[in-house]
């Protein structure tokens, strides 16, 4: 390797300052790097308090009507004593966990059902073409309104929310998980047959996980999904749960009752959102990161 | 020149080669049916013949079966007419002693190499220990024991195509199928993986079928050297190689009587590379 660099080394009589060395390039680049993450943090910062600020000076000023639109300030006030007094319902605490419950569970039933299905029908060509027709119908219908059906059914409590849930999930990573299957790399699978896979190490070994880029992409969305769920299965009718709060807060006029169980539900969705992205690390810590992600 | 009067007036190979064949092609016709229900004919009266501990190489212009005759030794593929028998027995299934390797990637990309090449013996039922063990060795013959952690994604090309070699040697297989493996490598890493491939065949005692579009690689690396008509695919020649091994793959090509195979069998196989290339322009597919 040095043989051919020497024979073409530059003239010595080059300028030694022209030429940055390895090492100021890259503090250089690091630099830059961290200017640019300060600019974008800063930015969205400044946006978040512009909208905000003109929000509370809109309705302090009477350009907003606080009483429809609510108030920034109002929505602080209403969370807060919902946290120390708690609200019409009991504690605040009780509300997002019954929420996050109904959520919680209908998410894994939805799921776990959506993919064994997807799997198993993704594997077996004859009732794929067999089911096909039902699922797309029953995908068409407005699920929302089956909530009405399930409290009907299930009564006031937790099961009809979670029914909901799951019905909103199903669908949704049943596609992918479907699609994901279908995806699978012909020349992967007859590898693994020819190795010596059993069709059944075939679907654990190479068709689940290549599909898992496709149900974990399903799971982002469809998390929001069982959270509509079990929501608006609560303001068609519940006993417990921060949609209910929605509900007594709308009949209430309360504006800013409604919005503070936004806030709530939003971060609820932020935080299972952090840990389903912390799963999808894990489970494909496989996948070549993507170059240059700052970009 | 006919296969069967070469294959009559040859003596064994080895030992071995005195039980049958290890891969007999009789009369082999392989049609498809297009998804429009149209009925193609990939493999049209092919008659082959490997022995045991042979490297048979088949060349033949683009897109004219090649692949399709591997598919019917693994059982993939289900012949329309004829007879595949491996190793005396006529082809149910996917036999055990067969190995294959791709011409895509085709390597488990959420496996390490360790787990990628272990794959194999546990899938035939070998405790995880005895088969990460065998792995560890594998991996070792050809190279890559700093990279057991790495995923294939993080490796070369050249890199992936040892695991692979080192995926499918690790089951031992009596026949080994190989389907263009290294069309997708540039030219230096394709010698250096020819000579790997040599190096552990030459071990191993396994009947190869090599399937490329190259034709000195099929003669540099064979002891015959099918040459196959353009589409419907049948044979149209073979020729024996008989350079002496081992051989060396950088050395090879400037021997001149490889020079002179090369020619003499180029000739045979250019006619039907034109007569696939004036089809498809003809044709438009």
């Amino acid at each position: 390797m040095s043989m051919p660099a020497h024979a073409v080394s530059a003239p010595s009589t080059a300028a030694p300052r022209a030429i940055p060395t390895e090492a100021e390039i890259e503090a250089k680049a690091r630099a830059r790097i961290k200017a640019r993450r300060t600019l974008v943090i800063s930015l969205r910062i400044a946006i978040l308090v512009a909208v905000l600020g003109i929000w509370e000076i809109g309705a302090e000023t009477g350009f907003i009507d606080p009483f429809f639109f609510a108030s920034p300030s109002g929505i602080a006030d209403q969370i807060w004593i919902w946290m120390t007094e708690g609200t019409s319902q009991g504690p605040l605490w009780t509300q997002i966990l019954v929420t996050l419950e109904e959520t919680v569970l209908g998410f894994i039933i939805g799921a776990v059902g959506g993919v064994v299905c997807g799997i198993l029908l993704g594997r077996n060509k004859l009732l794929a073409d067999v089911f096909s027709i039902y699922i797309k119908i029953a995908n068409s219908i407005p699920r929302v309104v089956l909530g009405s059906i399930f409290i009907i059914a299930l009564g006031l409590g937790m099961p009809s929310k979670v029914a909901l849930a799951v019905v909103m999930v199903f669908f949704v990573v049943f596609a992918n998980a479907f699609q994901g299957v279908r995806e699978a790399d012909r020349a992967m699978i007859a590898n693994a047959q020819i190795l010596g896979a059993s069709p059944f190490q075939i679907t654990t070994t190479v068709i689940i996980p290549s599909a898992m880029s496709w149900i974990l992409a399903s799971l982002h969305v469809s998390f929001g999904f069982a959270l509509v769920g079990a929501v608006v299965g609560e303001f068609l009718g519940a006993k417990q749960g921060v949609g209910l709060l929605i509900a007594t807060a709308q009949g209430a006029f309360n504006a800013n009752g409604v919005f503070a169980a936004m806030i709530i539900l939003a971060v609820l969705a932020l935080v299972m959102e952090f840990l389903i992205t912390l799963v999808e690390n894990r489970l494909v810590k496989w996948r070549p990161v993507p170059f240059n992600e700052q970009n | 020149m006919s296969l069967h009067t070469l294959e009559v007036a040859r003596p064994p190979l080895s030992p071995a080669a005195g039980f049958s064949p290890a891969i007999e092609l009789e009369n082999v016709t392989r049609r498809f049916l297009t998804p429009d229900g149209k009925s193609m004919t990939a493999l049209r009266d092919f008659t082959m013949t490997v022995d045991r501990g042979e490297f048979a190489c088949v060349v033949g212009p683009t897109g004219c079966g090649k692949s399709t005759t591997l598919n019917l030794v693994t059982g993939l593929a289900r012949p329309s007419a004829g007879e595949v028998r491996v190793m005396g027995g006529p082809v149910s299934g996917i036999h055990e002693d067969v190995g294959f390797v791709f011409q895509a990637d085709a390597l488990f990309p959420w496996r390490s190499v360790l787990d990628n090449v272990a794959a194999g013996p546990i899938y035939r039922g070998l405790s995880k220990a005895r088969a990460y063990e065998k792995a560890r060795d594998w991996i070792a013959r050809v190279g890559l024991s700093r990279f057991e952690k790495h995923y294939p994604h993080q490796l070369s090309g050249g890199m992936r195509k040892r695991v692979a070699l080192a995926q499918t040697f690790i089951n031992e297989p009596k026949i080994l199928l190989m389907d263009e493996p290294f069309s997708a490598l540039d030219v230096q890493t394709r010698t250096l993986m020819q000579n790997e491939l040599l190096d552990l065949w030459s071990g191993s005692g396994a009947s190869v079928v090599f399937v490329t579009h190259d034709l000195e690689e099929a003669v540099a690396l064979a002891d015959k050297v099918y040459v196959l008509t353009a589409g419907p695919a049948t044979v149209k020649s073979v020729y024996r190689i008989d350079l002496p091994r081992p051989r060396v793959m950088e050395e090879i090509r400037y021997d001149s009587a490889f020079v002179e195979q090369c020619r003499v069998i180029w000739d045979d196989l250019r006619q039907e590379v034109q007569i696939g290339q004036q089809r498809t322009l003809d044709t438009g597919h």
